[in-house]
């Protein structure tokens, strides 16, 4: 590991390509900081017109920021939605994703192809004909309708993000366990749940962090009562004029903070770049 | 064999030769996801495209003349492509010189690959709103330019198409680069090592074996990250200018549905959405199946 170590800190220094890389990935980041650091400077700012920095600091735009836009229902409003979304998504998408993962049946393709394709197509395609079935049926306008709405693309994504966890567990332990009597319910709850606890607790925070970050689908389905904290925000930004820039910053930080918490989270426990293919690390 | 048994014979028979063919009970598993895909994606979307082909006047074709006739509607789909193709080859591009560098172990690879998630947790109102402020007339960004005297003006980046471009590059960005990285930590670095030894250079190597064994993973990438572009809704009006220059197609569409309670002209955007998006992603799929799509793990694989 050592040497490894050491070979790559070797090609650093010499390699020109090596240097116009990493300064590409130094600029980008220099100027996400100064997108971000303007925001988070502005969000404690007092008056911030032709200057470098603002002519004061202060803290009152979060306090205004709280009372104005009523958070604290926006806030629970987003909560229900993201814990309904995962609970009901994994219910779905776990089994179905066992399923596809194990079996080979008539129509397989065609099934699997049919749950790729909410994620394939871009939200506002059928979130607009879903949001007008939704509103014939009374849901939009409601909670209902949109954690009905969410789940359209929550639920594939359980089952593509459960289908290389479930081909990592032997088949062997489940044949064991049928041999010793168990049905289909207990090799469930005993033998596959357990194993399968890190890929369902990755799938349910990776759904949650979408969820909450999920724009088009809750505004086309949202009423006044139903909003989550991106479309209020969104709202709050598109009223411009109305509400100080100060504390549309305010609000944005509070949701960023938010949703870098989840990721952190999420990152304990799922390392992204596995996702898509099993990475045998230690190969060198 | 007494007759009360015939008939559960003839019935396990059945069975039996459903289960040869993978049909028996365990596929009722599948049963919720699949009714809920059917009830709350398939048919909305068939209502959609039911409902485009109902409009108030024109007869069935009506929405879709009404459409193409009306250059103000038609040309959204040339802006959406004009915006979301290029934001999607640049950031698959600007990923595989970066993911090709983080390959293999190093010191503060977990932290890299951290701090080039964090953007994904931005938003698109912290991303509007700091493009608007970074990159105002009297942002850094310009004020820096001002200062080390490479321009004269400001330089004008917001409420215009590259306004919405950076925000598109800055959320589509990580996505990019985590799908090309975990693409590419899947090549096993034996082949390139066995074609060092075999006297191939740095650019050979990358030609003739990452490169090949990627691109079905890039073509992948390419379509995610094109979705995610193409349907560039919030900051196309909060960083773009909404009315002309960055007006993209789902603008067009939410103004139909909730603007003008035109519910079949917003399903016959919709569609025409879907099917232009659809399009791209068949063109560059079918591209990758001409490609090589076997195992990336070399050796037995």
């Amino acid at each position: 590991m050592a040497t490894t170590g050491g070979s790559t800190r070797r090609r650093f220094v010499a390699s020109p390509g090596a240097w116009l890389v990493w300064g590409a990935v130094v600029f980008f980041f220099v100027n996400l900081a100064g997108v971000i650091g303007s925001v988070l400077v502005n969000s404690f700012g007092t008056r911030w017109f032709d200057t470098w920095l603002p002519q004061g600091f202060t803290t009152t735009w979060y306090g205004t920021a709280w009372r104005e836009f009523g958070l604290l229902p926006v806030l629970v409003v987003t909560l229900e939605v993201s814990l309904l979304v995962v609970g009901i998504s994994v219910l779905i998408g776990v089994p179905a994703a066992y399923v596809l993962a194990r079996r080979s049946f008539p129509g397989r393709r065609l099934l699997y192809l049919l749950f790729l394709l909410p994620i394939l197509m871009p939200p506002i395609t059928y979130g607009i004909p879903l949001a007008t079935v939704l509103y014939k049926y009374g849901f939009a306008g409601h909670l209902s309708g949109v954690v009905l709405a969410n789940l359209v693309p929550s639920v594939p994504f359980v089952i593509l993000t459960m289908t290389p966890f479930i081909e990592q567990i032997d088949p062997a332990i489940e044949r064991a366990a049928r041999m010793c009597g168990a049905r289909t319910g207990q090799v469930f709850v005993r033998i596959l749940a357990p194993l399968l606890t890190p890929g369902i607790l990755a799938a349910s925070i990776l759904v949650l962090v979408r969820t909450v970050g999920m724009f088009e689908l809750t505004f086309l389905t949202a009423g006044p009562d139903s909003q989550t904290l991106v479309v209020a925000l969104y709202y709050s930004m598109s009223a411009a004029g109305i509400r100080a820039q100060q504390s549309v910053d305010a609000m944005a930080v509070i949701y960023t903070s938010m949703m870098l918490v989840l990721l952190v989270v999420a990152l304990r426990f799922v390392n992204p770049t596995q996702l898509v293919a099993r990475v045998r690390e230690d190969i060198d | 064999m007494t007759p009360k048994d015939q008939n559960p014979t003839v019935r396990v028979a059945l069975r039996h030769r459903l289960a040869e063919r993978g049909v028996d009970r365990q596929l009722l598993l599948l049963a919720p996801a699949a009714l809920f895909v059917l009830v709350l994606f398939v048919y909305p979307f068939l209502y959609g495209v039911g409902l485009s082909f109902q409009p108030a006047r024109g007869g069935v074709f009506g929405a879709y003349r009404e459409f193409f006739a009306d250059p103000y509607q038609r040309d959204t789909i040339w802006i959406t492509l004009r915006l979301s193709l290029p934001a999607a080859l640049l950031n698959v591009a600007a990923s595989v010189p970066i993911a090709y560098r983080m390959r293999g172990r190093f010191r503060g690879k977990r932290l890299l690959t951290t701090v080039l998630v964090v953007p994904i947790t931005l938003g698109t109102v912290l991303t509007a709103q700091g493009l608007l402020n970074f990159l105002g007339p009297t942002g850094w960004f310009n004020r820096l330019l001002l200062a080390t005297g490479l321009t004269d003006d400001p330089v004008r980046l917001t409420y215009n198409y590259w306004g919405v471009f950076f925000s598109i590059v800055i959320t589509g960005f990580p996505f990019a680069f985590l799908l090309v990285l975990s693409y590419l930590s899947g090549i096993d670095p034996a082949l390139e090592r066995a074609a060092a030894t075999l006297g191939a250079g740095w650019v050979q190597r990358f030609r003739r074996i990452t490169l090949p064994l990627l691109a079905p993973g890039l073509a992948t990438t390419f379509c995610l990250t094109f979705v995610l572009a193409f349907s560039v809704f919030p900051s196309a009006v909060l960083v773009g200018d909404p009315a002309g220059e960055t007006r993209v197609i789902s603008i067009a569409a939410y103004e139909a549905a909730y603007l003008r309670y035109d519910y079949p002209m917003a399903a016959t955007i919709a569609v025409l959405m879907g099917v232009v998006e659809l399009l791209v992603i068949a063109a560059v799929l079918g591209w990758r199946s001409l490609l090589y799509t076997g195992s990336t793990a070399g050796g037995k694989g």
